[in-house]
């Protein structure tokens, strides 16, 4: 019914090229009551390169939902341009422009009289896919949110769980694969458990999908997770920084900005940081129940006070306290003291903080999938590591995907024993 | 007490009535709907009209039917245009109500979400709103098939090729004959009843997705 050749509806379905547009603010005003009038949005200027998550966070009523909704039009600005892919959306057909851009809310918005598969395939309809295309892209794109669709395609959005709403949402607002998408608190109406798991999967969808989206939450500790770049916006609709999740935990722009991601902001950039490349300290070694030979130098010389016990395949049993390192004979693995935590190199550095204090010790072991040993995360390199910000700027979002995209190479080199 | 024997005589004419009556209800509410319709959609875009067809059609409904039937004898005689006005002049305050009610009873976010993803006014009120209004829609048109179904008995008074069910009652009620009072009534009643009945299952087959509401998912 819709014939606009702007919208790609086939080309637009090509899953494997990556779809995505650049978004543009450019001194964007928007006051409700008169042109002059208080402002919910101010003088807002920034770039979302394309295929980034920009996460837009802020106290209530600081212009979130009104910055994003002046994206799709649903609200018009009374001051400034957006640019999508370089064209001004003020000057585009505002439906064509909507069928482009996909659209999440927190209140998700189902169609309660359409079914699953009919809510997700909304935009499709209105491109006019013909109803094969359609039933394929609904099943899809429910495999992809991760609902059978032989179950969910033909129940009601009242058959839902709140956690299947959101999903349904998210696969309905990518149905026609736009290259934009524009996401109000979309996990916001879900307990924390799910909203931990529809978080995770929106990264797993991201890395895969890698589309440019602009994310609004009111929650600091979301936005350093999903987004690639924060937007910290101030009551009034001021823009009060725009730098990636690392660089305002370490760098806050000003006072209002260090208040907003809180006391916590060291802990919270250790969240950022996996374990990844950083330099692990060798530890000093030797196989239970095979002689022992020069390991109780070696560990004297070595500044750290434990002889680390592995099995034969490489894998930790415990420590052993220098002094307590035989000069001869067999190593006993009953000598033993218990582990330290065992630490992967895809851990965060705070979880390894976390599971080191509540072990009480001050290296945890880090180990391969193998569960074979690496070498030693200590105290000490932690601290290091926190104060450089050493998993570098990117958040854990953009660490993720590109741990995802390119496994072979986020391996980590293995370690020599 | 009822004089079964002259029932029995008069199915004929009971069967002719009962179709008169319910020819019109139909005509009534018929065209009562396609004028609310307008004059609610009307009003969902356009919010400033509302309240002054809401008052109209409330002012109308207070007009006693007797009254407007004599007031129209004098311009449209004792044709149809007689009895139809009037039942079709009370169905709009109920049926206004009810559709604009309905309309605006769509969740907001199901408004903004079909906003966002590029439906176009007209195409967002067919397609989303109208489907989602319906349960009060057809609330609206039972109540208003009942009341002009009952109505419907007072038209009889213009003459006696109206009335459907209600030339009985009145005829009854001349003669004192109780019989008669009942073959009118009694009909009437099961009239409006199965009409009821009629428009709920209606609303059950256009609105499966209302059945499975609270459903929990499993
Ligand atoms: N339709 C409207 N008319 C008038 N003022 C409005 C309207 N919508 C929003 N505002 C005002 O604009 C400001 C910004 O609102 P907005 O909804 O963008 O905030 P937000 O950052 O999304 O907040 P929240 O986190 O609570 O959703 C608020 O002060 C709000 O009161
Ligand atoms: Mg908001």
């Amino acid at each position: 019914m819709f014939a606009d050749p702007k919208v790609p509806s086939s080309a637009g379905r090509d899953a494997t090229g990556m779809c995505a547009a650049t978004v543009e603010f450019r001194h964007v005003s928007k006051s409700y009551d008169r042109r002059d009038g208080p402002a919910a949005v101010d003088d807002l200027t920034f770039t979302v390169p394309a295929g980034s998550v920009c996460v837009l966070v802020g106290p209530s009523g600081c212009g979130k939902t009104t910055s994003l909704k002046m994206v799709n039009r649903l609200i018009e600005p009374t001051g400034g341009q957006i640019l999508v892919d370089g064209t001004d959306v003020a000057g585009e057909e505002v439906t064509a422009l909507r069928r482009r851009i996909g659209y999440v809310i927190q209140q998700v918005g189902l169609f309660p009289h359409r079914t699953v598969g009919e809510n997700v395939t909304t935009v499709p309809r209105l491109l006019g896919w013909s109803r094969e295309q359609q039933r394929e892209r609904a099943e899809e794109l429910l495999g992809l949110v991760g609902l059978d669709p032989a179950r969910y395609r033909d129940r009601y959005p009242a058959q839902l769980s709140g956690g299947e709403r959101q999903r349904v949402g998210v696969a309905r607002a990518l149905a026609a694969d736009p290259p934009l998408m524009l996401m109000d608190e979309p996990f916001a109406a879900v307990d924390p458990i799910v909203r931990e798991r529809l978080q995770n999967e929106f990264l797993r969808i991201q890395a895969e999908l890698a589309k440019t989206i602009l994310f609004v939450t009111h929650d600091i500790d979301e936005a350093i997770k999903m987004g690639d770049l924060v937007a910290v916006m101030q009551a009034g609709g001021h823009l009060a920084q725009f730098a990636p999740p690392d660089e305002i935990l370490a760098r806050p722009a000003s006072d209002f900005v260090a208040r907003f991601v809180g006391a916590d902001r060291g802990l919270k950039r250790l969240s950022l940081s996996r374990i990844g490349a950083l330099p692990l300290h060798q530890a000093v070694t030797a196989v239970a129940g095979e002689p022992v030979g020069d390991a109780r130098q070696r560990s004297l010389a070595d500044p750290f006070p434990f002889l680390l016990l592995i099995d034969r395949a490489g894998r930790p049993l415990g420590w052993l306290p220098d002094r307590d390192v035989p000069a001869d004979g067999i190593v006993d693995e009953r000598l033993a003291i218990p582990a330290s935590p065992l630490l992967e190199r895809e851990t965060t550095l705070k979880d390894a903080l976390s599971m080191m204090i509540a072990a009480d010790v001050q290296a945890g072991i880090v180990v391969d999938p193998a569960g074979r040993v690496l070498g030693l995360l200590t105290m000490e390199a932690l601290g290091a590591a926190g104060r450089a910000g050493a998993a570098g700027r990117a958040g854990a979002g953009a660490a993720l995907r590109r741990a995802e995209r390119r496994p072979a190479a986020a391996r980590p080199p293995a370690a020599a024993p | 007490m009822i004089d079964w024997s002259w029932v029995a005589d008069h199915l004929g004419v009971l069967a002719f009535r009962v179709l008169q009556h319910l020819e019109l209800t139909a005509i009534a509410v018929g065209a009562g709907f396609v004028i609310s319709f307008g004059l609610a959609i009307w009003s969902v875009r356009r919010r400033a009209v509302y309240p002054p067809i809401a008052a109209l059609a409330g002012i109308l409904y207070t007009i006693p039917s007797l009254a407007m039937f004599a007031a129209l004898i004098s311009v449209t005689g004792f044709s149809v245009l007689t009895a139809e006005i009037p039942l079709i002049l009370y169905t709009l305050v109920i049926l206004i109500r009810n559709i604009v009610a309905g309309f605006d009873g769509v969740p907001a976010e199901v408004v903004e979400a079909a906003r966002g993803m590029g439906y176009t006014s007209w195409g967002r009120l067919w397609r989303v709103e109208l489907p989602l209004a319906v349960p009060l829609i057809i609330a609206g048109l039972r109540l208003a098939s009942v009341s002009t179904i009952g109505l419907v008995t007072i038209t009889g008074v213009i003459s006696d090729s109206f009335g459907g069910l209600g030339y009985f009652i009145l005829t009854g009620y001349h003669l004192q004959f109780a019989t008669e009072i009942y073959v009118g009534a009694v009909p009437s009643i099961l009239l409006a009843v199965a009409v009821d009945v009629a428009f709920v299952r209606l609303q059950a087959r256009l609105t499966p997705w209302a059945a499975t509401r609270g459903v929990a998912a499993g």
